[in-house]
């Protein structure tokens, strides 16, 4: 297994009066893709400016290969970072961009006349080309030097913020939201790319995003954040598979959670009727959030349903329909390729591996309802539009 | 279709510039290449430019005091509008507007001010003397007498301020400082501070930052600076008449002469005043260039 290179113990975060993080433990293990993933203000982008040199934790220690970093300076540390906005230096061309960390760095070389001590001496200037035209190379900006930074593309641009980072072979990469101005498509290619980028150097990564379909494609491990606490931290199977909470449920992908009690091991109830699930481990009765994910909503006739409902929304979106289905009250979202009509009285059935068994938790009955559909849609736009504004802390 | 029609509010503008900028340029063009027979009437000739051999030495003294000037509001200027830049926005606006305070001033009356204050029995030198800072001086001179025997001074009650050179470049420093302030400040303020600390993440530490980042980006915002206090000090004349006493004349003093002084020749002082013109753009388009590829500098 991979070595512990960075740990955060005990992080505590205060300004003014805003509690910013609230005592964050994390390790981040070494060539580890790890992504930080919450909503806007969770903390996540403290986390890494924190890890980067560019803020103190008011309490708690920062280690880096097991020692304390909390008082080193930013250029001082092992670590390069992405900025959101590119922050490429515009009084420069690219190659000058690119190089810019190798001309200021110092390399030690061992003395000559004295080989116990060691001279630090400017990188070689065929060095410095050699490194930069590899650097390029490997974010596809090859023959691009002599470019002015006004003369790219918003992919370009991010390109060259990655190479500029990369080029001084840090130990660890941090990337704070960096697709986050690219549109859509161009966002899904660079995922792959960086990802490529990752495998390719060898080195940590530690990418801040709030898009939880990014987070899910490129991570090895997916850390969930909200109001400055660490919600869950797994694979991203595990995190989709097995939320800790309504609030990751949610957050990942699309939920239905709706109130239960656990009657027995792998028995639950929901809507006065009994469910075979595969979850065990709960007291006798005990109260629970159930999650189905849509996609594991098969719709059936009426007579042949576990429950019944009835269809009040369709949307067609591509490849499935979402379909809203009230029962009694409360709306669940179905995807399925079959096509119901609104009005539609319809049953469902779902597998025992549909139904995920999540604790009471402090979110539990603020998500997974759709009877505000549309309007949720609408806040999630509004999100996504503030974060790519940058005011995220 | 939208922007054709926006064209127009531009007009007033354009007429003003076309009625007040351009039309007096040419009328000073046609001045400068021609004189006024015995007869009263005009002939073209290029003996007004000939006739400027005899000022070089004004043409040398008003670049060289400008040029000090300018290079003493960069030294000035510049850190105090880097400092400026990196203070809290509340303390900010305070300076900025202790900054422009005496721009709402009459310049007249700032410079005049400079005068009671550099006369003999001025503010300056009462203090100086009070201070026994003469009877030091005198002790001084006196002592150095006595021992290299030279003939210095020991009656010394007061400095001749005014009519020196020095108090003309103080003269064009302190009226034209803000001019060089404000646009460096507001380059540097301007700065994203994700670049500055892009730049650390990458290994500089804060001298460098200011070398490779902050310095290079904040060129434009000199270059304007330079622009903004080289020009007026180029040209000034009611500095140099206040504060040079009439010994020390500048191109602008000339060029007044020749309209509204006793030595009344227009066709002279247009033709001073086109080549000054002509230097003095030759000189902006030099540095210009000089900073191109650090944004875009202003020319006028």
């Amino acid at each position: 297994m991979s070595k512990e290179l960075i740990r955060l113990s005990d992080c505590f975060m205060k300004f003014d009066d805003d509690v910013i993080l609230d005592h964050i433990n994390l390790y981040i293990n070494d060539k580890e893709f790890l992504t930080l993933l919450g909503p806007s203000g969770c903390g996540k982008t403290t986390t890494l400016r924190i890890i980067g040199g560019f803020q103190k934790p008011t309490s708690g220690d920062v280690f880096f290969d097991g020692v304390r970093i909390n008082d080193v300076p930013p250029h001082k540390r092992k670590v390069n970072t992405v900025f959101q906005k590119y922050a490429l230096f515009s009084h420069m061309n690219i190659f000058e961009n690119v190089a810019f960390g190798l001309r200021i760095n110092k390399v030690p070389v061992p003395d000559p006349s004295d080989p116990k001590r060691t001279r630090y001496v400017k990188v070689p200037e065929e060095e410095i080309k050699r490194r930069v035209d590899e650097a390029l190379a490997l974010v596809n900006l090859s023959g691009y030097g002599r470019r002015s930074v006004n003369s790219l593309s918003g992919g370009q641009q991010q390109r060259v913020a990655i190479a500029r980072a990369i080029v001084n072979r840090p130990q660890v990469l941090l990337l704070d939201e960096p697709l986050g101005a690219l549109d859509l498509k161009l966002r899904k290619d660079m995922q792959i790319e960086l990802k490529r980028i990752q495998q390719q150097v060898g080195i940590t990564f530690i990418y801040v995003t709030h898009d939880q379909e990014e987070a899910l494609t490129m991570s090895d491990t997916v850390v969930v954040m909200n109001e400055g606490k660490i919600q869950q931290i797994g694979t991203p199977e595990d995190i989709y598979n097995e939320p800790k909470n309504a609030f990751v449920a949610d957050f990942i992908g699309e939920s239905n959670i709706i109130d239960g009690v656990m009657h027995e091991d792998r028995v639950v109830g929901m809507y006065g009727k009994k469910f075979p699930c595969l979850d065990g481990g709960f007291a006798p009765n005990e109260p629970v959030d159930v999650v189905i994910r849509p996609e594991d909503i098969d719709i059936v006739p009426e007579e042949q349903g576990q429950l019944t409902g009835t269809v009040t929304e369709v949307t067609f979106k591509g490849m499935h329909y979402d379909i809203i289905v009230d029962f009694r009250g409360f709306k669940w979202l179905i995807q399925t390729t079959d096509f119901s009509p609104v009005g539609a009285r319809i049953g469902v059935k779902i597998d025992p591996d549909g139904f995920h068994i999540m604790k009471k938790s402090a979110y539990s009955g603020m998500f997974g309802d759709y009877s505000s559909y549309s309007s949720e849609y609408d806040e999630l736009n509004e999100d996504r539009l503030e974060a790519e504004d940058g005011d995220e802390e | 279709m939208k922007s054709r029609r926006l064209v127009w509010l531009s007009a007033p503008y354009v007429l003003w510039m076309a009625l007040f900028v351009v039309a007096p340029l040419i009328v000073v063009a046609a001045y400068a290449f021609t004189v006024e027979l015995a007869d009263g009437s005009w002939q073209v000739t290029l003996q007004n430019f000939a006739g400027m051999a005899g000022y070089a030495g004004v043409f040398a003294r008003s670049f060289l005091l400008a040029a000090i000037a300018t290079v003493i509001c960069i030294l000035i200027g510049y850190p105090a509008a880097y400092l400026l830049a990196r203070t809290p926005p509340g303390f900010r606006r305070i300076a900025n507007m202790l900054i422009m305070l005496p721009m709402w001033m009459n310049f007249l009356l700032r410079t005049y001010s400079w005068m009671f204050l550099l006369e003999r029995n001025g503010f300056i030198n009462n203090i100086l003397g009070s201070l026994g800072f003469f009877n030091l001086v005198n002790a001084l001179n006196g002592a150095l007498n006595g021992a290299f025997s030279l003939a210095l001074p020991t009656d010394v009650a007061y400095f001749e301020f005014l009519g020196s050179q020095g108090a003309v470049v103080l003269g064009m420093v302190y009226n034209f400082l803000p001019f060089m302030i404000l646009p460096i400040f507001s380059v540097i303020e301007k700065i994203d501070p994700r670049v500055i600390e892009a730049a650390q993440d990458l290994g500089a530490n804060s001298r460098q930052v200011f070398r490779k980042v902050i310095f290079p980006l904040s060129l434009p915002g000199v270059l304007s600076g330079v622009t903004m206090v080289f020009i007026p000090s180029v040209s000034t004349f009611v500095i140099s008449r206040l504060l040079g006493g009439g010994t020390n004349i500048l191109l602008g003093d000339l060029i007044e002469m020749q309209f509204l002084g006793n030595a009344y020749n227009p066709h002279l002082g247009s033709a001073i005043s086109l080549v000054m013109m002509v230097i003095v753009l030759v000189c902006m388009g030099i540095m210009n260039r000089f900073g191109e590829g650090e944004g875009e500098a202003v020319l006028l």
